[in-house]
């Protein structure tokens, strides 16, 4: 792509990316965070990912201020108006899968009798495949690549069918073990946010898309 | 190479066509091999940059081009589907049905009412007086500019403020009741507001006339215009609804231009 005349404007585009480019890095390390503190109980580490957040929702709100003053100053056409606008929808996105790293941490202190848990081993391979969703995404975010992104949305059905069986294997396990009950509906939240994620990570796909050549996806459904 | 036309565009009624159209200078080839439909309803916008053309290929709708002894016109321009080039044809009437306004404000340095009379008057459009001042109010109103100057009808056009004399030329056009108005970068001499009640006269006629700008403000291009046409080089590169050609344009040339990437 050719560089602008106005070498400011391309200053700040670099910026807006660049922007989006760290807070994707660390909703992804939150993610990864708030896993491995589910699973080692370690609350320092789930109170440094809910401390976090604070600067991912900070870097959203300079998102949203630089984004302004790109469409007010430099009034973007073409693909720099779309790149302007996925960014600001991508932001705010990403915030919302920060959210729910944090609310994962949260929960860690609630989940009793981890070691004996047996359905908190399933969570990890979620996870993981959640968080790569939001890594890859990343990366077809920086490299401007429409098929990556696509790839992504695909992705997504995996993490469905996780929180599925995640969902009918706890139930049968709060039948079996009531006791655990408090922990259990803890683990289908965090499968949930979970699930949202993979969600969310699918909707920066479809921006991702737009941004590059100006179409959304097609959907999967229509297919 | 061919233009890349839209396949979204709605079928609509053509005003005016152009095919194959190639303009010289002399030797110099200004503009090569284009064609375009002129709709009936929408305001038509040619962007591009200096020297693509877009001006030029704006003239030979009217025939400007013939006052230029170099210049050589090769294709075919229609109007209502009558050659507008064919020898018959009787350039004075072509030009008061294909109106013109230009970059500067040209008012005659004459009375605001004289300026908008003139053409009417030589036409013959206007039979008496009643008809003529008629036609002034009623073109003042639709150019937006009657309120302003109604109390001073007398006072000369070079008097006003130059938005004012833009939406006078504008009237002037008008007033020899036009099908097209071609406009060559309007508003690149007026102010912000001026060229704000231009751009929404423009929306006005819209419709009423086929409208055709040329403009260096892709901005204006965006806010006036259904359609728009990229022009480089002498080449129409790009040819598609205007909200297309702004968000998604198909060319990489018409991508680098509208964004800034141009050269």
């Amino acid at each position: 792509m050719n560089d602008h005349t106005v070498k400011s404007f391309d200053e700040d585009i670099t910026r807006l990316r660049g922007l989006i480019a760290e807070m994707g890095g660390l909703a992804e390390l939150s993610i990864q965070e708030a896993l491995d503190a589910l699973i080692s109980g370690d609350e320092k580490l789930a109170a440094g990912v809910v401390k976090r957040d604070k600067k991912i929702d900070a870097l959203e709100t300079e998102v949203d201020k630089l984004a302004v003053r790109i469409i007010a100053l430099r009034a973007p056409m073409a693909d720099d108006l779309r790149e302007v606008i996925a960014a600001l929808k991508i932001a705010g996105v990403v915030e919302r899968i920060g959210d729910y790293s944090k609310n994962i941490a949260k929960r860690i202190k609630d989940i009793e009798g981890r070691n004996r848990f047996e359905p908190l081993t399933l969570l990890p391979a979620m996870g993981e495949i959640a968080s790569d969703m939001v890594h890859d995404v990343l990366s077809a975010y920086a490299s401007r690549d429409p098929v990556l992104a696509i790839e992504v949305i695909a992705t997504d059905a995996k993490v469905d069918a996780f929180y599925n069986s995640i969902f009918r294997n706890v139930v049968s396990y709060m039948v079996e073990n009531p006791a655990t009950i408090s922990t259990a509906a803890q683990i289908l939240f965090i499968a949930r946010n979970l699930e949202r994620i993979g969600d969310h990570a699918t909707n920066v796909a479809e921006m991702v898309h737009f941004a590059a050549v100006g179409t959304y996806p097609p959907d999967e459904d229509d297919s | 190479m061919v233009t890349v036309i839209h396949p979204n565009l709605d079928q609509t009624d053509a005003k005016m066509n152009a095919s194959d159209v190639s303009v010289f200078y002399g030797d110099k080839m200004a503009i090569d091999n284009v064609s375009i439909e002129i709709p009936t309803k929408y305001v038509t916008a040619f962007i591009g940059p200096s020297g693509c053309g877009k001006s030029t290929f704006l003239r030979t709708l009217n025939r400007m081009n013939d006052t230029i002894p170099t210049a050589r016109v090769e294709g075919t321009i229609t109007l209502d589907g009558d050659d507008i080039y064919r020898s018959k044809m009787d350039v004075v009437q072509l030009r008061a049905r294909v109106g013109m306004v230009f970059q500067k404000p040209n008012p005659f340095p004459k009375s605001i009412y004289d300026n908008i009379a003139y053409g009417p008057k030589i036409h013959g459009i206007a039979q008496g007086k009643e008809e003529l001042d008629n036609i002034v109010e009623v073109s003042l109103k639709r150019a937006g500019l009657w309120e302003e100057v109604k109390d001073r009808l007398t006072d000369s056009g070079t008097a006003l403020s130059g938005g004012q004399q833009q939406r006078l030329c504008i009237a002037r056009a008008i007033a020899v009741d036009p099908e097209v108005i071609l406009m060559d970068e309007p508003c690149s001499a007026l102010d912000p507001i001026a060229t704000a009640k231009i751009e929404e006269l423009i929306a006005e006629l819209s419709g009423r006339y086929a409208i055709v700008i040329v403009t260096h403000s892709m901005q204006q291009a965006a806010r006036v215009s259904e359609r728009t046409a990229f022009f480089h080089l002498g080449k129409m590169v790009e040819y598609g609804r205007t909200s297309d050609i702004f968000t998604n344009p198909v060319e990489q040339r018409t991508q680098d231009y509208i964004t800034g990437r141009y050269g």
